[in-house]
């Protein structure tokens, strides 16, 4: 019944919430507010009109992960967590990485890396190129360490999204009540006061 | 049908079983307070300040078990409802709170008493809304009321932009019922849970209930009781908890924590099993969690599942109700009687009582105990006590003990000075038949008495009882102990207490002698309305026992026995 130490630092959760206006707020002030240290949080929609998913990481060093996965199902607009960190699942992290190429030998060094990586130049200037990455974390993290001592000039990262592998499928039916219950025609004006 | 969305508002109150509401009119809100007048059977009480609305709708929930409901404007209204709702929160209180907004399209413009509320009060909520479309109106309110009174009750606000109230749609009341996916808290527990409860209940030698505010909030007195008869388990009390067990049962060793009895706190760091029932584990309950209870496995039921293994890690943790739970539980609990445990126990409490103030001789002075004491006794035991913050409700929670179930309303995990007269108005609004005091100190009195006032225009039938030390008692208490006596901020210039009922027409007397309690409290019930009685109390009293904060549970500081210095 009791927590199981982890081992692990890094855990990844994923959660659905209704696509409602503020719901992100009260993610990121949940996670303030209680002291939960986010690692990654990345929100994005789904196929489904009034859904959005997050995947969010956290350390699981330094806070009970059970306790901010029940913390997290307590908001009334999240419907449902999951940590998929626990089970087979895949997860990805993009980067846009601009690099110093202004020389033949950090041009050709970087074209090298590229090789070696899942990454691929998108945009490639006289003075620096663009290299678009996406990749498990670690590897992106990898690659990143490699083109340091080239010179990196700008970064951009999107944090990790994640999904369960095979038949691990987190989806919802979900729709909110007033979209079935009331009639979109409203007639209501608009009058300032 | 054709309404405005304030009439929609009044509509769905009425359909929650709305019969009063705490409030203060103003610019955003006043399509609201005009729609009322069609709406008479929804009182309205127009309090002084809009905290007090949200205590009094506070007060009204905790004595009823029904949704308090408090209702301001935008910007200042709205920030003034804040520390009630935080209140609320901290105690799991179902308010829902209504605030005017500015028209949609001047959100986000630094309008004229525009305060994002929303954003405000997102860490002091279950959950807020605000309303951007008339059509979502009836649902969100709909959703408002269950959300604030289902699975761990708690404030809700709605905040209703003006044109909103204004505007008119055809309305139908969405029937039908509300599915939130997210939000279906569990109540029952599975096999596995009650029988690994079950079997540690049955092999325990040294056994302790924590009772907290969970066991009335689920109404699993009954269940309490059963379940406390068959095992033999002797119970501890939090504040909150106090009237889940009757306190003159045998097995009740009275409130545990920071100022419970020795006897209880004794209990818990010697017991060899922890049965927490619908509590939190509390700093103030605990003490040094490092040292909380070390030899004892631990069983934890409650509602929240964010709360099993929050603050102590347990062995069997199970969220569900309560009442549901226990009834669960109790046909695989062995019948005890656990006479060496109890006989420890009685031997702590054979001390405590040989420490109790109430057997010293005092002199002349006038202890804030005795005055409790003599409150109590003289109603009976059996007046609903709604207490402010400090050593007056350390008092309360000793000296009066509380045989029913939600008869102490007290702010206790936000402890918020001011809470005590507003919700005692709230809970005499909500129970009239019942006799409410609101017992408080000098200090927190004067953060809401304003509302007087209110009392007078209403003609509430609250009895206000002040104990009055000149002193923010508490702390100076802290201070004494723990500041070198630095009584810094502390002593307190307050009015003439009597004379300020008078100046609202409000009956009072003040007491300085102990003989005089009994003939106060026969005064107080022969008044009709308001009635303020000012205790004139021994300056530097101290509330013992104390657990410093952040102390091992079983490092009180005790009050000597007879002969023994003071302080030793």
């Amino acid at each position: 019944m009791s927590d199981e130490i982890r081992t692990e630092q890094k855990v990844t959760l994923v959660t659905l919430v209704a696509n409602r206006p503020g719901v992100l707020n009260r993610i990121a002030s949940l996670f303030r507010r209680r002291n939960f240290n986010i690692d990654s949080l990345t929100v994005g929609r789904t196929h489904r009109q009034h859904v959005s998913r997050m995947t969010i990481v956290v350390d699981a060093r330094l806070a009970n992960v059970n306790i901010i996965a029940a913390n997290l199902r307590k908001l009334v607009n999240v419907i449902e967590v999951r940590v998929v960190s626990d089970e087979p699942h895949v997860s990805r992290d993009l980067a846009l990485i601009k690099v110093r190429t202004d020389d033949p030998e950090s041009r050709n060094m970087v074209t090298e890396i590229c090789e070696r990586y899942p990454g691929r130049i998108v945009d490639m200037g006289v003075k620096v190129a663009i290299v678009e990455v996406t990749a498990h974390e670690a590897q992106v993290e990898a690659m990143i360490e490699e083109f340091r001592p080239i010179g990196i000039v700008e970064m951009v990262r999107t944090g990790v999204v994640a999904m369960g592998r095979g038949v691990r499928i987190q989806d919802t039916q979900y729709e909110p009540p007033i979209m079935r219950a009331g009639t979109r025609d409203n007639g209501v004006q608009q009058t300032i006061l | 049908m054709m309404l405005t969305g304030s009439e929609i508002l009044m509509e769905c109150l009425l359909r929650e079983g709305v019969d009063v509401m705490f409030g203060y009119p103003g610019g955003a809100i006043l399509p609201t307070y005009d729609a009322m007048t069609k709406y008479p059977q929804i009182h309205h009480v127009l309090v002084r300040h809009e905290q007090g609305a949200s205590h009094m709708a506070d007060g009204y929930a905790r004595a009823t078990g029904k949704v308090g409901v408090a209702i301001a404007t935008s910007g200042p209204g709205a920030t003034n409802l804040v520390t009630g709702m935080a209140t609320a929160m901290m105690d799991s209180s179902p308010i829902v709170c209504i605030t005017g907004q500015v028209p949609r399209a001047a959100i986000g413009s630094d309008a004229f008493q525009e305060t994002d509320v929303t954003g405000v009060s997102l860490p002091v909520t279950k959950h807020n809304f605000l309303v951007m479309d008339l059509d979502e109106l009836a649902w969100t309110v709909r959703e408002a009321f269950h959300i604030a009174r289902s699975g761990r009750p708690g404030p809700v606000l709605v905040d209703i932009p003006k044109d909103i109230q204004t505007a008119s749609t055809e309305f139908v009341y969405p029937e039908g019922e509300i599915v939130l996916p997210g939000y279906q808290p569990r109540t029952t527990a599975n096999e596995d849970e009650l029988d690994a409860a079950a079997r540690l209940i049955n092999e325990a030698q040294r056994p302790i209930i924590l009772a907290g505010h969970g066991i009335l909030m689920s109404g699993a007195m009954d269940e309490l009781l059963h379940l406390v008869e068959r095992s033999g388990v002797p119970v501890a009390l939090t504040l909150l908890g106090k009237g889940a067990l009757p306190e003159n049962h045998p097995l009740s060793l009275g409130m545990m924590g920071m100022h419970g009895t020795a006897t209880s706190n004794h209990s818990i760091q010697q017991a060899d099993l922890l049965i927490a029932l619908g509590m939190r584990f509390d700093d103030r309950v605990t003490g040094n969690l490092a040292t909380y209870s070390q030899h004892s496995r631990k069983i934890h039921v409650d509602i929240d599942p964010s709360e099993i293994n929050k603050n102590v890690p347990v062995d069997v943790g199970i969220a569900g109700d309560l009442r549901t739970v226990i009834t669960q539980l109790l046909p695989r609990i062995e019948k005890q009687q656990r006479v060496d445990w109890m006989a420890r126990i009685r031997d702590w409490q054979e001390d405590d009582d040989e420490r109790d103030i109430l057997h010293h001789d005092t002199g002349d002075r006038l202890l804030g105990a005795q005055v409790i004491n003599d409150l109590w006794l003289h109603t009976g035991g059996d007046a609903i006590t709604v207490t402010d913050v400090g050593q007056h409700q350390m008092l309360e929670a000793q000296y009066y003990p509380h045989q029913r179930p939600s008869t102490l309303i007290t702010s206790g995990g936000l402890g918020t000075m001011g809470f005590g007269f507003p919700a005692a108005m709230g809970a005499k609004f909500g129970l009239p038949d019942e006799e409410v005091w609101a017992i408080v100190g000098d200090g927190g009195f004067q953060m809401t008495m304003c509302e007087l006032a209110t009392a007078v225009q209403e003609k509430t039938n609250v009895n206000i009882a002040i104990l009055n030390n000149a002193f923010l008692g508490m702390v100076r208490q802290w201070q004494e102990f723990f500041y070198e006596e630095r009584y810094h901020a502390t002593p307190m210039f307050n009015p003439d207490f009597c004379l300020f009922a008078d100046a609202y027409g409000v009956p009072n007397m003040r007491v300085t002698k102990r003989e005089q309690v009994e003939e106060s409290v026969a005064f107080a019930r022969s008044v009709q309305g308001p009635v303020l009685i000012e205790y004139v109390i021994e300056k530097e009293d101290i509330v013992y026992p104390m657990v410093p904060a952040g102390a091992d549970l079983h490092a009180m500081i005790r009050r000597p026995k007879p002969g023994e210095r003071e302080n030793a």
